[in-house]
């Protein structure tokens, strides 16, 4: 790997910029440096999640909205987007078939766009280990908006909901009735759900559904609104629960293929973000996501470090004692560190 | 650089719509390990040589049925090399009259795969021919 400069990174390079994300995702030493370059200039972009059930619209919803936000500024200062796209590598092969740009062609030619499709490569949350990584040099390289899509999503694919500012669940009509709806998981971290298709008969319906479930959770007298559940879990936010916190996800009908309720879509996106602003849970949200990342780090290199000092003949015989039953893997941990 | 995926582009460039071929040959690339991006139909030239840069690969392979492909493969050959991509393998497959394989070759396309190749053989040598060059 050629020398890359984080400068030219942050000049608009895209080959750079490109070369530097492959780096990233190859676990290259060059990776690391170049984010450690640019962190000074990030946390400045809007990172939006956007997931949802493969088929329900996702890599749709996506070009148009960077299609939208494009014409949203004035032709000089309009925002400029990053799309990561991640899809799942396969099990067995280890390969991967990206295929979320077959829905993105309208954004060719736009030199304020850059799409870059991601395998999850063993990843289980919906992202792959390197997005918020790629996150993180895409903002250092000064674009405004980053969209990020999940593999297909079930319904404990969540890591989104730690990576981005914003979290969209796409849902299409018709995919489980209400009780669907108050199963814990991804709904649960929905800022705005967006019922695509929604030219299909049932779409008021599964809108309807989910709006009931959103008052149970918001306007109810029940304490339990997961988002809240979600940043109270690290202690950020208890003192200041107040009113100004407050965000009750809107439940938007669009049908993505012809670009309808995408105006609105904008004007939610850009009244979360003001939201998160004014309330402070931007910061919140920073500061949950930098310890995160900062421990998964951790994680990491405390079992590289592991592996590279654990005497192989000694794994090799507990592994035999454990295959033989004479001890459980809890039980053989001990024995190994 | 031990976690490293080779990353392809499969592209239909020009007019003709029939991308079962392209289909295959992005299926079995990726059944071989490789991460395969696939952009559809009708890409233009630039389009592909964009796509290319902004995803990071080391192979593109084009499907190309019409006929067209003395003026469209020199012309994304083109289009790679202005966007710094000289060191990306090409291929070709789709139905390429034998008399044009040579003209391709010489423009630095690196293989030529028509009806009938054995698909595996195909994303050996692909593979190949992007671990040399890295190694």
């Amino acid at each position: 790997m050629s020398l890359i400069d984080p400068d030219s990174i942050r000049h608009g390079d895209r080959l750079a910029l490109s070369r530097a994300l492959t780096a990233i995702e190859n676990n290259a030493l060059v990776g690391e440096e170049l984010q450690s370059a640019l962190f000074p200039y990030t946390g400045k972009a809007h990172l939006v999640g956007v997931t949802g059930a493969s088929g329900s619209g996702k890599s749709t919803l996506v070009n148009q909205l960077a299609k939208a936000f494009r014409r949203s500024g004035e032709r000089k200062d309009a925002p400029k987007i990053a799309v990561i796209a991640v899809d799942p590598t396969s099990p067995f092969t280890g390969g991967a078939l990206l295929g979320d740009r077959i829905r993105m062609r309208d954004l060719a030619g736009d030199q304020g766009i850059f799409i870059r499709s991601m395998a999850s490569r063993g990843a289980l949350g919906g992202l792959a280990h390197k997005t918020a990584a790629f996150a993180t040099i895409l903002d250092g390289a000064g674009f405004d908006l980053i969209l990020i899509e999940t593999v297909g999503a079930g319904q404990a694919e969540v890591d989104i909901a730690q990576l981005a500012h914003t979290v969209i669940v796409v849902e299409a009509p018709g995919m489980g009735d209400d009780i669907q709806a108050i199963k814990a998981g991804i709904l649960e971290i929905a800022d705005i759900l967006v019922v695509n298709k929604a030219d299909k008969p049932d779409a008021e319906n599964t809108a309807l559904a989910l709006q009931a479930m959103l008052n149970m959770f918001h306007g109810g007298s029940l304490p339990v609104a997961g988002k809240h559940m979600r940043h109270a879990e690290h202690g950020s936010l208890e003192g200041h629960h107040s009113d100004l916190n407050e965000w009750k996800p809107p439940v938007l009908l669009v049908t993505a293929t012809e670009g309808k309720g995408i105006s609105q879509l904008v004007e939610d996106i850009e009244r979360h973000k003001a939201h998160l602003q004014t309330s402070g849970l931007w910061q919140v949200k920073e500061a949950s996501r930098l310890k995160r990342e900062l421990e998964s780090l951790i994680r990491e290199s405390l079992m590289d470090q592991w592996q590279q000092k654990v005497d192989g003949k000694k794994l090799e015989s507990v592994m035999k004692d454990i295959l033989k039953r004479k001890y459980a893997p809890v039980e053989a941990v001990k024995l190994l560190l | 650089m031990t976690d490293r995926k080779i990353r392809v582009l499969i592209a239909k460039p020009g007019l003709d719509g029939h991308d079962r071929g392209a289909k295959i040959i992005a299926r079995a690339l990726r059944d071989a390990g490789m991460e395969v991006i696939y952009t559809g139909l009708r890409q233009t030239p630039e389009m592909i040589a964009e796509a290319a840069l902004q995803e990071g690969v080391d192979v593109v392979g084009l499907s190309i049925l019409s006929g067209a492909h003395n003026a469209l493969v020199p012309a994304i050959m083109e289009k790679l090399k202005e966007n710094g991509l000289d060191q990306i393998k090409v291929f070709v497959g789709g139905i390429i009259p034998k008399n044009d394989i040579p003209g391709l070759l010489d423009i630095g396309v690196y293989a030529v795969y028509g009806p009938g190749t054995d698909t595996q053989k195909a994303s050996e040598e692909i593979s190949n021919a992007v671990l040399q060059e890295n190694m």
